[in-house]
């Protein structure tokens, strides 16, 4: 039964902070997405989204609450179940709010060296980069360093290296917030495909509405509360 | 694909100039003990050149070289009596300050028991070594004169026939080679004047005592010059030293000398430990201490430099944790690093050393043994001080990624 989501997050609460500065950025925060199903999470600012991200990405355990990654039990409450890094490096793929690219790498090198620090030979690593960098319109800046690319330039890059080593879930806060809608939902449809074809489960944090169609449940968040908005 | 030289070659004119300054300092480090073994070179050269089994000093002293030493003018026949002597050589060295040619010439007089000694073993630049028991000399390099160079000192001029290189004096001086004679000659060098008053005076003394009126053939010894009255001691050499043939025992011939109560007796090495004691063992701690002080100094701003190009790199490496790199790759970054300056800095310090260091007034000499051993202590010091680094890496929480 568990075995049919690919992320499954129970009860999530997060608090920053002690004493008057404490700040509840998440209480009861429950998702559970499929393999292959999209999801989109839409709220206002500072609702707890990214935080809401970070915690299923493994990297900002929540304070309390279960996180499962194809059914397994990662989190449990801030205790790590098992060694976070080796499932961030095999099983997740990440797009940031905020374009997160190695400063000293070249846009394909960014890529390349999320398939390297997984095991893949140089040669099929740098292969498989170009080959993402052309799916995403950036093969003509392969070489580029991300201080000479666009926001929505670095934003592909990010992408093309989220999505490198196939990945059982993708977390994407606000990918195309740079991006042109034209763009925008191209990339929204990218996910889906990707979504649909290899089991992937994806959740996107987006502030996009036009681009809702291409997904399969979308949830709202406001106040730390996760709610399954009713199509 | 290797992050160290990534991101070395996006910075690479920061990282460059980095690594001359490491270089530098280096060079540096390099330089203080190439200068300490170009001292112990050049106060040993001469020691270890003369081909001297045996040296025969004034009795209670540790001369010619760290000290004053007068012997015997016979002790060099003695001495060829002892069994197993080949050669009895006399040795004399002061050193003198003149002037030549309006300049000041300081300079270390060392004799040669010519024709025993024409000095073969004195390593040539150019020229020829000593044919005439007068009126020749060889020249270190640094006294800066020329082959066929006529200099006056006292009441004779001599010609420079050779040049030799690093022939220095514990002192630091440039030695000039003489026969004994000619060495002697010039330490005890009076003007005419004074000569012609000295046989005055002395012939006024004989004159007025009673064994000149009694026997008036004095008078006519004391009015000749000094070196030919026998009641005045002749100027000696400052040492004698001795060669063994094959076989000898150098024990045993120590043991014989060392039973003559006007004389001290030291092995070559014996005499070579005493020269560097006396006078080099203070420049060698001062040198050495400042060796170690740089080192440290070097350790503690490779450190800061690592530390640095780490902090630099901190939001790099929490994204390369945040998409699952090992602490390896991490740590290898900072090491590869750490160690690429280190090896790059020894470089350049070795290459500047090469071009710099010919151009010091006195020798400096990198031994491979020295430079093998910086070698090491950069490697060390390169991997210490990325501790540091390393340390500051391993703490960097994936989070900070996303901030
Ligand atoms: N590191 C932190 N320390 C303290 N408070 C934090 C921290 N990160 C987030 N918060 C707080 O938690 C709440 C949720 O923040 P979060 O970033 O998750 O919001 P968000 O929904 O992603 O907003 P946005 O749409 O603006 O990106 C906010 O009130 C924020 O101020
Ligand atoms: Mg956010």
């Amino acid at each position: 039964m568990a075995d049919k989501f690919a992320i499954q997050a129970e009860d999530l609460k997060k608090i920053y902070g002690s004493g008057n500065t404490e700040v509840a950025a998440m209480q009861h925060a429950s998702m559970h997405v499929a393999y292959g199903e999209i999801v989109a999470l839409l709220g206002p600012s500072g609702s707890g989204k990214s935080t809401f991200l970070t915690a299923v990405g493994l990297i900002n355990p929540p304070t309390s609450g279960r996180i499962k990654i194809r059914g397994q039990l990662m989190l449990n409450g801030p205790q790590p179940m098992v060694d976070l890094k080796s499932i961030r490096r095999k099983y997740l793929g990440f797009v940031f709010q905020r374009s997160n690219l190695i400063p000293f790498l070249s846009a394909r090198e960014n890529v390349q060296i999320a398939l390297e620090i997984n095991g893949y030979s140089p040669q099929d690593s740098r292969k498989r980069a170009l080959e993402l960098l052309n799916e995403l319109g950036m093969g003509d800046r392969a070489d580029n360093f991300p201080s000479m690319l666009s926001g929505g330039q670095q934003q592909r890059v990010a992408i093309s290296r989220a999505l490198a080593n196939q990945p059982v879930v993708i977390l994407a806060d606000e990918p195309t917030a740079a991006l042109d809608s034209h763009l925008g939902r191209q990339v929204m449809e990218l996910f889906r495909d990707l979504a649909h074809k290899h089991g992937t489960g994806v959740i996107i944090v987006t502030h996009d509405q036009r681009a809702l169609d291409v997904f399969d449940a979308i949830y709202e968040m406001e106040d730390g509360i996760i709610e399954l908005r009713q199509l | 694909m290797n992050l160290a030289i990534k991101d070395i070659r996006h910075n690479l004119g920061r990282f460059v100039l980095t690594s001359v300054g490491i270089g530098m300092l280096m060079m540096i480090v390099m330089g203080m003990s190439g200068i300490y073994r170009g001292i112990i070179e050049d106060a040993t050269l001469l020691i270890d050149n003369i081909g001297a089994d045996i040296w025969i000093v004034q009795h209670n002293t540790r001369g010619p070289f760290a000290e004053l030493s007068r012997v015997p003018q016979n002790l060099i026949h003695r001495a060829l009596a002892i069994p197993g002597v080949v050669t009895a050589r006399n040795f004399v060295q002061h050193t003198i300050q003149r002037r030549n040619k309006g300049k000041r010439l300081r300079m270390t007089v060392v004799g040669l028991d010519w024709p025993i000694d024409k000095g073969k073993w004195v390593p040539l630049v150019s020229g020829r070594i000593l044919n005439q028991n007068h009126y020749e000399m060889i020249a270190d390099k640094s006294l800066d004169l020329r082959l066929g160079e006529k200099i006056k000192l006292g009441k004779n001029t001599y010609t420079v026939v050779g040049i030799t290189s690093s022939m220095i004096s514990s002192g630091g001086d440039g030695i000039g080679f003489f026969t004994v004679q000619d060495a002697i000659e010039i330490q005890f060098d009076t003007s005419g004047e004074a000569v012609r008053l000295e046989r005055i005076s002395r012939s006024v003394r004989v004159e007025k005592s009673d064994l000149g009126l009694k026997q008036p053939s004095l008078i006519e010894f004391a009015s000749q010059e000094s070196s030919q009255v026998p009641a005045l001691a002749s100027p000696q050499a400052s040492s004698v030293i001795l060669k063994l043939g094959p076989g000898a025992n150098l024990k045993q011939v120590m043991n014989i000398i060392a039973g003559w109560e006007d004389v001290s007796v030291y092995t070559s090495e014996g005499e070579r430990q005493l020269l560097l004691k006396g006078s080099v063992e203070k420049v060698r701690k001062q040198i050495g201490l400042f060796r170690i002080l740089l080192t440290f100094i070097s350790a503690i701003i490779m450190a800061l430099i690592l530390y640095t190009l780490t902090l630099d790199k901190l939001h790099s490496i929490a994204l390369l944790k945040l998409i699952g790199a090992s602490n390896w790759i991490v740590l290898k970054l900072i090491l590869q690093q750490a160690l690429i300056l280190g090896i790059l800095g020894y470089g350049i310090a070795y290459f500047l050393g090469q071009k710099i260091f010919p151009r010091f007034p006195r020798r400096v000499i990198l031994s491979n043994d020295d430079l093998l051993q910086l070698a090491i202590i950069v490697l060390v010091i390169s991997v210490v001080s990325s501790f540091l680094g390393i340390w500051k890496a391993l703490q960097v929480n994936p989070n900070e990624a996303l901030n």
